[in-house]
């Protein structure tokens, strides 16, 4: 038989991201707050 | 509590996210994580930069909310998914000019590294062809042939060509194209083929 060489689809089954990542986005969103001066918004991340 | 939460529409719990719930995030999240992480991996095809990507879309959705940029005109998903998006779109902006890793099986060498060499028959093919268009550079006229050879050759800019030759740089540009256009009528007429 001939050798195929196509590529291998790849295999898409419940692709999920790591918890870790879920974390990472949750304890970013808990840390970082916006404080309004006057006109201006700044960013504070607090770890 | 998160019963009711799961139960509330995206726009519902974009608004208790702006109001300060932390919960509403992640019940967004955990909503959507299948759909933007599958749609990331799909166009990338790689765990880790499909995890990168999806905690930089994120961030910059939580960003947009908190700094009071986010409009509800759209609807949340698609909006995260035109982040997503975009985002894979920079990736492979930047790693364009980047040497390409396959990670999809086992790790192979010369996907990294390749051996630009010639083997011995492209040797002997590239050999043929230059001789075959030396020929027939030589049946040109002589103003063209110079100023060809000058230019491929020699790699001398059309400035110095022209100095040179004593022409004006457009002359020299204009002998090229018309060394050019006759170089390809004698490949034709002759039949000669110039690519290996």
């Amino acid at each position: 038989m001939a050798k195929l060489y196509t590529q291998e689809s790849p295999k898409q089954k419940n692709l999920q991201p790591k918890k870790e990542s879920i974390d990472f986005i949750l304890n970013y969103s808990k840390a970082l707050s916006v404080i309004n001066c006057k006109d201006k918004k700044f960013e504070l991340l607090l770890n | 509590m998160i019963m009711k939460q799961e139960l509330q529409t995206d726009s519902v719990l974009v608004r208790n996210y702006v109001d300060g719930d932390e919960k509403a995030l992640s019940t967004l999240v955990y909503r959507h994580k299948q759909k933007i992480y599958s749609f990331i991996y799909s166009k990338v095809l790689d765990r880790d930069v499909t995890e990168d990507i999806f905690q930089d879309t994120f961030i910059k959705v939580i960003r947009t909310i908190k700094l009071g940029k986010y409009n509800e005109e759209g609807k949340f998903l698609p909006w995260v998914m035109r982040i997503a998006h975009n985002l894979v779109i920079d990736y492979f902006r930047k790693n364009n000019r980047m040497p390409k890793f396959d990670n999809s099986g086992d790790f192979n060498i010369f996907s990294v590294i390749s051996d630009s060499s010639l083997n011995v028959e492209k040797q002997l093919i590239k050999d043929q062809i230059d001789n075959d268009l030396q020929k027939i550079i030589l049946e040109l006229p002589d103003d063209q042939r110079d100023v060809l050879v000058m230019r491929i050759y020699k790699d001398m800019s059309f400035k110095e060509i022209a100095e040179c030759t004593g022409v004006s740089i457009n002359t020299a540009l204009g002998r090229m194209r018309y060394a050019l256009i006759n170089l390809r009528k004698l490949v034709e007429q002759k039949n000669i083929i110039l690519t290996n």
